[in-house]
């Protein structure tokens, strides 16, 4: 049977978005170049908005592309784009291979519009009050990569360390062993659910999750109710044999009433395969006066009116608030009401976040907690937070000292961040972005309790902002000066003490520039001197 | 070496016996046996690190003396930093290049190196260059980031650190050689052919925690020692060891000190780098515990100039 060539592209479009975008959260050798990361996740529609609410540039274009897409199409984000979608739409299709030809069917269900749109509104609400939260929960790109970060990766990693080891017993090394850092349990709760919910709901129900839970679904299908392409059913060629309806996942196609509800509509282009007699086609929108079958616009009853209007509304109220909500969140320099109180001396103040990232306000304010950058992180010193932001911020990265310590060169989490969270740094400025300070307490310190040379953590410091000092007799102790210190946590990783360690970063609730290392001419020693001094 | 020397070697199969039909008998790398009894140390100074390397090796009695036909040797070169070659943090990728070389010259079957880096370890063997190079000469780079490398072992005399994780390779290697970078070292000092050893244990944190100049001398004293000792002094960082800050730190010696004991080593390399040898710790404790001798003078020493 011939395949309709909107859906075989459909298809060929949603596995490549699908499997590029994969790779690059489960490229465990870190194998992909950095700059391919802003190509393929530049469609991306709450990334690339709210990165595009921080640089207020064409150069976020990509939820733009989308919401145009959107306006001409229909939900094409959501059946090529999306990686969560096209999952579902992989489970959905598994899920049908194993069942006979009758229960494979879809039935059309009503809109559960106070849901869906309740959430929107509520994501929107508070996006306008600077918060991420529930963008952040929901937001289906991110939660992907969370599915792909905890759950697909550890298993991808888990088989090369087994081919790993029996390769190396026989002396070759081409792969190697890579550890991933234990994250606390509760990192793990979000994604599962969202992938527990996600698979039943799309193995039983096809694109129930989309059209009940996701708000980009729900706000997306709000423009689809206008957009110029959309499905319509020719009632004189119908002969209500009702494939279509068998087959639309979205479950939108009502054949009693003739009508295609395109807010729903994920435009997979099924229903057009699906019909012998072309009698549901996707064709131009034309206006209500010149639709020459008036006869199959259903006569609405009261309460369905009210519905559309609430939709209306909500699509107008929705328009506005991302946007508005994009532009508060680009103006907000507020002081963080998520930073732990200084309770206890060794405790961190203020947890640190990338470099690049501007504040703690911008990155908790940008993030999506989509896990990119901790996948991408060479020294894994980015790590999903647990309270360090509060309740709000679980799973958002965090600079965590005790797993790693930030790479003076590298500024590669900066390069692959699509929301614009951590802004995109030239190697160079990055090493005197100053994301915290070294804080150094004496009476922790090996030098100071054992009475032995240490120095592991000026041993490490890149720019010598934390160095060693005569101390008593032969000893030498670490002394910090701030100006140079960039807080990057190699003194922090390297430093041996347990539980507490001698020497800790505090973070910066706005990151600022630090002095450049100090570099005068060296003196030099091997001016008369002999060659062999022995 | 030229680069048509390059392409002509690494398009035989035959590595090692390519390289010598190519450069022709009269070239360092064939260096038989020494006709003079080989010297228990060689310093060398006024040549590129390659050069040097092929005369201070002559010297010692050719790399025959130290690697057999169809043996596994394990090099570990200082690779603890992410920064370039001419930053001196970590050794010269030349003279790791020269000496993998020599080892296939000599007859070895594999040429293995690694190192337990500081900084994040992919990136420290690409911008150290010692990745590209290895490889090159036909060794391979065995990677040192994981626990799973590492088995335990007892240090028998050790006085603080009595027990190690050690790289495997290191313990089941037939011949190892130690290629550290003379630096220096803002809390012991200096940082040389002991303290490079560091690098294949997995637990450096436990050396700090109890007495590092105590614990660099202890696993000194383990009885699997390198079995040669080539220290890179081309280019030396003279201050903010071990890191270093930026290339001002880094002054051009272009010396070289080979040895068979590298407490011998590390007094040699502490005087070319004008610190007196006894006030540096670790170098006086694996004295006294009888790992090898700061008395140069008891020993038959190969000086030369380039």
């Amino acid at each position: 049977m011939k395949v309709h060539r909107l859906k075989i592209m459909r298809i060929v479009l949603s596995l490549f978005f699908l499997i590029v975008t994969s790779l690059l959260f489960l490229d465990y050798r870190r194998i992909i170049p950095d700059s391919w990361f802003h190509v393929i996740l530049s469609l991306q529609f709450v990334p690339s908005l709210l990165k595009f609410s921080t640089l207020l540039s064409l150069s976020a274009f990509g939820f733009l592309v989308v919401l145009i897409l959107s306006f001409l199409f229909g939900r094409i984000y959501c059946s090529t784009i999306c990686p969560l979608g096209i999952m579902q739409d992989v489970t959905a299709w598994l899920s049908r291979k194993t069942r006979s030809k009758k229960n494979r069917r879809y039935h059309h269900a009503k809109a559960h519009n106070i849901l869906r749109y309740s959430i929107l509104g509520i994501t929107v609400a508070a996006l306008l009050f600077g918060s991420t939260w529930l963008l952040l929960l929901l937001d289906p790109y991110s939660n992907y990569g969370r599915i792909m970060t905890y759950f697909l990766k550890p298993v991808v990693v888990g088989l090369n360390n087994v081919l790993a080891s029996l390769l190396q017993k026989k002396d070759i090394y081409t792969l190697y062993p890579v550890s991933i850092p234990a994250v606390k349990a509760a990192v793990y709760t979000v994604p599962g659910i969202i992938l527990v919910l996600t698979l039943w709901m799309s193995a039983s129900k096809g694109r129930l999750y989309c059209n009940t839970v996701c708000p980009v679904g729900a706000f997306l299908g709000l423009i689809s109710k206008v957009s110029l392409f959309h499905f319509r059913i020719n009632k004189t060629a119908c002969t209500s044999c009702r494939l279509c309806e068998f087959s639309c996942k979205s479950a939108c196609i009502d054949l009693k009433n003739m009508t295609v509800d395109n807010s729903r509509c994920v435009t997979c282009f099924d229903c057009l395969d699906s019909c012998n007699f072309g009698a549901i086609s996707y064709t131009v929108r034309k206006p209500a006066a010149s639709v020459k079958e008036p006869e199959l616009i259903p006569v609405t009853p009261a309460g369905k009116k009210k519905d559309f209007d609430a939709s209306k509304r909500a699509f107008l109220l929705g328009t506005v608030a991302f946007l508005a909500g994009a532009a508060r969140i680009s103006s907000a320099k507020e002081y963080p009401k998520n930073a732990r109180p200084t309770t206890i001396p060794e405790e961190k103040e203020f947890p640190v976040t990338p470099p690049g990232s501007i504040s703690i306000q911008h990155f908790t304010g940008h993030c999506t907690a989509c896990s990119l950058c901790i996948d991408a992180c060479p020294s894994d010193v980015l790590q999903p937070a647990f309270l360090q932001y509060g309740l709000a911020g679980l799973m958002q990265p965090v600079m965590d000292y005790h797993a790693g310590y930030c790479n003076y060169d590298c500024v590669r989490c900066t390069e692959v961040c699509p929301t614009g969270a951590i802004l995109p740094l030239e190697p160079e400025p990055k090493k005197l972005v100053q994301m915290g300070l070294a804080v150094f307490v004496k009476e922790s310190c090996v030098v100071y309790t054992d009475e032995t040379n240490c120095g592991a953590c000026a041993e490490h410091c890149p720019t010598k902002a934390v160095h060693m000092v005569p101390y008593k007799d032969d000893l030498v102790i670490p002394e910090t000066t701030d100006d140079i210190c960039i807080g990057c946590g190699a003194c922090e990783h390297a430093c041996p003490t347990e539980p507490f360690k001698a020497i800790y970063v505090n973070g910066k609730n706005i990151q600022s520039v630090a002095q450049k290392p100090k570099t005068e001419k060296l003196e030099n020693p091997l001016e008369n001197t002999e060659d062999f001094p022995f | 070496m030229k680069r048509r020397d390059f392409f002509l070697r690494t398009a035989g199969a035959g590595l090692g016996l390519s390289a010598v039909a190519s450069l022709g008998g009269l070239h360092p790398l064939m260096a038989g046996p020494a006709m003079a009894a080989a010297a228990d140390m060689a310093a060398v100074r006024g040549g590129e690190p390659n050069v040097m390397f092929d005369r201070a090796i002559a010297a010692m009695g050719g790399m025959g003396r130290f690697v057999k036909k169809g043996q596994k040797v394990v090099i570990k070169p200082n690779i603890g930093w992410d920064v370039p070659p001419d930053r001196a943090a970590n050794t010269n990728p030349l003279l790791v290049k020269r000496i993998v070389e020599h080892c296939f010259n000599a007859g070895a079957k594999e040429v293995l190196v690694f190192d337990n880096t500081c900084d994040a370890w992919t990136k420290c063997y690409r911008t150290s260059g010692i990745e590209k190079y290895v490889r090159e000469a036909g060794g391979k780079v065995v990677p040192g980031n994981t626990e799973g490398y590492y088995q335990e072992v007892e240090i028998r005399n050790g006085k603080k650190l009595k027990s190690a994780k050690v790289h495997e390779l290191y313990l089941a290697a037939d011949v190892i050689i130690d290629v550290p970078v003379l630096k220096n070292h803002e809390s012991t000092k200096l940082t040389i052919a002991m303290k490079n050893l560091m690098g294949v244990v997995w637990d450096r944190r436990y050396w700090h925690r109890n007495d590092l100049n105590q614990c660099i001398a202890d696993f000194a004293g383990f009885h699997r020692r390198p079995d040669l000792v080539v220290v890179d002094a081309y280019n030396v960082m003279m201050r903010h060891g071990p890191r270093g800050v930026s290339k001002s730190d880094v002054v051009n010696m272009k010396a070289q000190i080979v040895s068979t004991d590298m407490v011998a080593a590390d007094t040699a390399a502490a005087k070319m780098f004008g610190t007196d040898p006894a006030s540096i710790r670790y170098i006086r404790l694996a004295q006294e515990m009888g790992v090898g001798t700061m008395d140069l003078s008891s020993l038959n020493i190969s000086r030369i100039k380039i």
